[in-house]
C-alpha cells in the first residue's frame, strides 16, 4: 500500500486530522490511567484479611451505665453464645476488622527508647481467639492459658505478630523469642507469627495494612469488647446472629446491641469497600463513554471525508482500484492518525500519572498499561472507520464521469 | 439579524439531523458529567457558616514534651490538651471561646414500651451556642455559670425531643443519660452544618449531635468519648484529667469584627512562651490559628475521590469538545459552497463568523439543557451512593446557571475554530467549482 497519497491528503486537511489525533491522544491517556486506577481499587479490595471471613459474625453490646461485674457478665455471655446450635467457637476481641474504629499503640524495641519505632494496631483476643478467628499460625505457638489477662492489667507477657510486622520490626531475623514494649516497661515476648491479619481500617502507608499485633487479653463488654462468633454453616450466619442477640437480652443487666458493629464480617467488608467499588464502576462507565464518544467522532469526521472525496474515489475506481483497495485506504489512514494519537497519548498518560502520583500518592503507571491502551485505541479506530470506509468503497466508478 | 441567523441555523440542523443530534448528545454527555461532579464538589467545599467563617478560628498547638517532639510529626497533634484548653478558656482573650469533645451516650426512654438507645453527644462550654449561631426552638442554652457549677443540664435536638416527648416542649423535664439524670433546658431547632467543621475527628458530614452537655458535667459523670485522643505518657488520674498528657479537645475562638487575628496570635505566642517558662516544653509549639475555611482545607474535607472524579469529568468534557469541534468543522465546511455564495453576495467575514457561532451556540444550549437533565440524573445516582455526603448532593441556582454558562462557553469555544475556517472560505474558488 502506497502511504504517500494518504499522507499528502491528510496534510491538506490538517485541522480535521489534528482533531482526530488529539481526541485519540486524550482518550488513550485517560483510559490508560482509568484502567490503572480500576486495577488499583480491585487490588485494594482483594487484599487478604487473614480472617475466616465466610464464617465469622461480630456482635457488640453496650452497657447503659457502668457495670462493675463486666468480666463475670462477659463470661456468662460467652457460655450462652457457645451453647447456640451451629456455633463452632466464640471469643472476645477489642475491635472488629472493617468496622469504624481502630486501636493504635506505639511499639518500642527497648524499654528506655525515647521515640517509638512505629505505631500500629493491637488486637486483644480472648481464649481460643486464634482458632475462632481462623488465623493461621506460621511460626511459634498460640497463647498459653496462663498468659491471658484482664483488660485493666497492662502487664501482658506475650504477643503474636503478623509476618509483615515481624519482618518490619526485626528485618532479616526471626522475631520469635524477641521482645517488644507497648504497654509500659514490661516486655511482651513474641511467641508466634501469623500469616495475615489486616488492620481494622487503612491508616498510614498501604504497606502497613497487614501489620497487626495480638495480645492475650480478655475484654469485657464494659471495656468495649466485641464477641466474635464462628458459625459452622455460612448460610446460617444471620440466623445465629439474631439468636445471639435474643440470648444475650435474657442475661445480664440491660444492654443495647450496637447496630453498626453487629454484622457478618463479609457484610462489614462489603460496607468498608463500597466507596472503592463505586469508584471502580464509575471509572469503567467513564472509560466506556469516552471510547464511545471517540468512536462517534471518528465516524463523523470520516463520513465527512468520504462525502468530500466522493469524486476522487470515483476516479480511482474508474482507473481500476478495487473496492478492497478503497476500503484499505481509509483503514490505513485511520491507522496512521491513531498511531500519532497513541504516541502523543502515551506521553500525556505519563504526565497525568505524574500529577496523580503527586496529588493522590498513587504508584507509577506500570508500562504494561500503555500497550493495552494502544491496542484498544487502534481497534476502536479500525472498527469506527469501517462503516464510512465501506460506504466509500461502494462509490460507483461511474461517478467520475458525472459533473459534481 | 439574530433571527435570520437562527433561521439559517435551524435549516442547517434539519438538513443534517444525524450529525446535529450527535453533537448535541456529545455536549450533553460532557456537560452532564462535569456538572454532576462540579455540583458535588461545590456542595462539599461550600462555607458551612457563611458570614462568620472569617471570624471563627480553630486553635492548635503542640504540647508534647521536648523528648517526644518531632517537627515532622506535628500533623498528628490537631487537638489541644485539657490543661491548655482550660487555661485559654479561663483567660477568655477572644470575643467568645469554647472547648469541646464528642461522645456517645445511652438514653433511657421516658415512656413505657420504648427501649434504650444510643445517641451522639457533644460536651462543650456555654459560648458554643452563640458562637456557632445554634438555633433554639424551646428554652435556652446554658450559661458560663452553669459550666462553673457543673450543672446537671442538657440541650437536646428537636429529633431527640420528638423521640422522647413526642414533639411537646421537653424543657424542664428530666432525662436519663448513661445512668445519670439531666434536666433538659433547651431544644434545638433544625441545625445541620455540613461539613461538621467544629470537630473533624468524627464523621465530617451528617447530622449534628442529639444531646449537648456542659463539659464540666460530662467529665464529672465520666460520659464516654468518641473521636481521636493522642496520649504520650502514662496517666494515673485517667486520660481526661486536667493534667493528663493527652491531646483530645477542640478549641474554637470567635474574634470580634474589628479585632485582629494577628493580635490574638501574639497573645497565643505569649501563652506558649509562658509554657516554656513553666518548663512544659522548649520547642516552638507549632501554633496554628486557622479560620473555618482554612481549617477545612487543611483537613482535606473534600474527599480525594471527589476531586479525582472532578478531574475525570473535566477530561471527559475536553474530549467531548474536541469531538464537537471536529463535527462542527465537518458540518460547516460541507457548506463551503453556500458560504461562497453568501460571501459573493456581499456578506462580510464577520457576518459569516457570527452566523456560525450562533449555530454552535444553539447546539451548545440544546446540549446544555439535555446535559442538565443528565446532571440531575447523575446527582440522583450520587445520592444513592453509600458515602455520608451523598444526601447533600443537590443542585442549587448557582450550579443551574453554571450549567448553561458552561454549555454556552464550551460550545462557543468549540465553534470558534470551525467558524474561523468557514469565514476564510474563498468565494471565488467555491463559485467556480459550482
Amino acid at each position: 500500500m502506497e502511504l504517500r497519497p494518504i499522507l499528502s491528503t491528510l496534510l491538506r486537511h490538517k485541522t480535521a486530522a489534528a482533531l482526530i489525533v488529539l481526541e485519540i491522544a486524550f482518550s488513550c491517556a485517560i483510559v490508560c490511567n482509568a484502567l490503572f486506577l480500576i486495577n488499583n481499587r480491585l487490588e485494594r479490595m482483594h487484599r487478604p484479611s487473614g480472617l475466616d471471613e465466610s464464617h465469622l459474625v461480630f456482635l457488640r453490646i453496650n452497657g447503659i451505665s457502668h457495670d462493675a461485674e463486666g468480666n463475670a457478665v462477659t463470661r456468662a455471655d460467652l457460655n450462652a453464645l457457645r451453647a447456640i446450635p451451629g456455633v463452632r467457637a466464640v471469643t472476645t476481641i477489642n475491635q472488629a476488622t472493617f468496622a469504624n474504629s481502630m486501636w493504635m499503640s506505639s511499639i518500642k524495641l527497648r524499654p528506655d527508647q525515647e521515640d517509638s519505632t512505629m505505631a500500629t494496631t493491637n488486637y486483644m483476643v480472648g481464649e481460643g481467639g486464634l482458632d475462632a478467628l481462623g488465623l493461621k499460625l506460621v511460626e511459634g505457638r498460640d497463647f498459653k492459658p496462663d498468659e491471658y489477662r484482664n483488660a485493666d492489667d497492662n502487664n501482658y507477657p506475650s504477643v503474636i505478630l503478623t509476618r509483615a510486622l515481624a519482618a518490619h520490626l526485626f528485618p532479616g531475623a526471626s522475631a520469635l523469642g524477641k521482645s517488644i514494649y507497648v504497654f509500659g516497661d514490661q516486655p511482651h515476648h513474641v511467641v508466634g507469627i501469623i500469616e495475615h491479619l489486616a488492620k481494622p481500617r487503612d491508616a498510614g502507608p498501604g504497606a502497613e495494612y497487614d501489620m497487626s499485633m495480638l495480645f492475650p487479653v480478655r475484654f469485657s463488654y464494659m471495656d468495649g469488647g466485641i464477641y466474635a462468633i464462628n458459625v459452622a454453616d455460612p448460610a446460617r450466619r444471620d440466623a445465629v446472629l439474631d439468636q445471639a442477640k435474643q440470648v444475650l437480652s435474657h442475661i445480664g443487666p440491660t444492654r443495647i446491641v450496637s447496630v453498626n458493629t453487629s454484622r457478618t464480617l463479609e457484610d462489614l467488608r462489603t460496607r468498608y469497600y463500597r466507596n472503592d467499588r463505586a469508584m471502580a464502576w464509575l471509572l469503567v462507565a467513564v472509560s466506556a463513554a469516552l471510547l464511545v464518544v471517540t468512536a462517534l467522532g471518528i465516524i463523523g469526521l470520516a463520513s465527512f471525508w468520504v462525502a468530500q472525496r466522493t469524486r476522487q474515489i470515483g476516479v480511482r475506481r474508474a482507473l481500476g482500484a478495487t473496492r478492497a483497495q478503497i476500503l484499505r485506504y481509509f483503514q490505513t489512514e485511520n491507522f496512521i492518525l491513531a498511531t500519532v494519537g497513541i504516541v502523543l497519548g502515551m506521553g500525556l498518560a505519563y504526565a497525568i500519572n505524574q500529577l496523580l502520583m503527586s496529588k493522590y500518592e498513587l504508584p507509577r503507571l506500570p508500562l504494561m498499561y500503555l500497550p493495552v491502551g494502544a491496542v484498544l485505541l487502534w481497534a476502536l479506530g479500525q472498527v469506527a472507520v469501517f462503516w464510512p470506509a465501506r460506504r466509500a468503497a461502494a462509490v460507483p466508478p461511474a461517478i467520475a464521469t458525472r459533473s459534481a | 439579524m439574530l433571527a435570520y441567523y437562527l433561521n439559517l441555523a435551524l435549516r442547517s440542523f434539519r438538513r443534517n439531523k444525524a450529525l446535529t443530534a450527535l453533537m448535541v448528545l456529545t455536549i450533553a454527555l460532557g456537560i452532564g458529567a462535569s456538572m454532576t461532579t462540579l455540583t458535588v464538589f461545590h456542595v462539599l467545599s461550600s462555607d458551612p457558616i457563611p458570614g462568620k467563617s472569617e471570624r471563627l478560628f480553630y486553635v492548635q498547638m503542640n504540647a508534647l514534651p521536648d523528648s517526644q517532639y518531632d517537627p515532622g510529626d506535628r500533623d498528628e497533634l490537631l487537638q489541644m490538651t485539657r490543661l491548655d484548653a482550660e487555661s485559654l478558656l479561663k483567660q477568655g482573650h477572644g470575643k467568645r471561646q469554647a472547648m469541646m469533645s464528642a461522645g456517645s451516650v445511652v438514653i433511657l426512654p421516658t415512656a413505657a414500651g420504648q427501649s434504650a438507645f444510643r445517641v451522639e453527644s457533644r460536651y462543650t462550654t456555654a459560648d458554643f451556642f452563640p458562637m456557632f449561631d445554634v438555633p433554639l426552638k424551646h428554652g435556652h442554652a446554658w450559661s458560663a455559670r452553669d459550666d462553673a457549677d457543673h450543672a446537671r443540664v442538657a440541650v437536646i435536638s428537636s429529633k431527640l425531643n420528638q423521640q422522647l416527648f413526642g414533639g411537646a416542649d421537653g424543657t424542664g423535664r428530666t432525662i436519663q443519660v448513661s445512668g445519670q439524670s439531666l434536666q433538659v433546658i433547651g431544644v434545638l431547632n433544625t441545625w445541620a452544618v455540613n461539613p461538621r467543621f467544629y470537630d473533624l475527628t468524627n464523621d465530617e458530614f451528617g447530622n449534628s449531635e442529639e444531646i449537648f452537655v456542659p463539659f464540666s458535667t460530662a467529665m464529672d459523670l465520666a460520659f464516654p468519648l468518641s473521636g481521636s485522643m493522642w496520649c504520650w505518657g502514662d496517666t494515673p488520674e485517667g486520660k481526661t484529667a486536667l493534667s493528663a498528657p493527652c491531646a483530645w479537645l477542640q478549641y474554637w475562638t470567635e474574634l470580634g469584627a474589628g479585632s485582629d487575628a494577628a493580635d490574638y496570635r501574639r497573645y497565643l505566642d505569649n501563652y506558649i512562651a509562658r509554657q516554656h517558662d513553666a518548663g512544659r516544653f522548649k520547642h516552638p509549639g507549632d501554633l496554628k490559628l486557622l479560620n473555618v475555611m482554612q481549617w477545612l482545607d487543611r483537613n482535606h474535607v473534600v474527599p480525594s475521590d471527589v476531586r479525582l472524579q472532578l478531574w475525570l469529568a473535566l477530561g471527559f468534557l475536553v474530549i467531548c469538545l474536541l469531538n464537537t469541534i471536529g463535527l462542527l468543522l465537518a458540518k460547516f465546511l460541507r457548506r463551503s459552497s453556500e458560504i461562497g455564495v453568501r460571501r459573493a453576495l456581499g456578506a462580510s467575514r464577520r457576518t459569516v463568523f457570527a452566523q456560525y457561532l450562533v449555530e454552535a451556540g444553539i447546539v451548545g444550549l440544546t446540549g446544555g439543557s439535555l446535559g442538565l437533565g443528565l446532571a440531575l440524573l447523575g446527582l440522583a445516582i450520587v445520592r444513592k451512593q453509600p458515602a455520608d455526603y451523598a444526601p447533600m448532593a443537590h443542585m442549587d441556582l448557582t450550579m443551574l446557571l453554571a450549567t448553561f454558562g458552561l454549555a454556552l462557553l464550551s460550545s462557543l469555544l468549540a465553534g470558534a475554530l470551525p467558524a474561523w475556517q468557514a469565514m476564510h472560505v474563498t468565494p471565488a474558488i467555491q463559485l467556480k467549482s459550482q
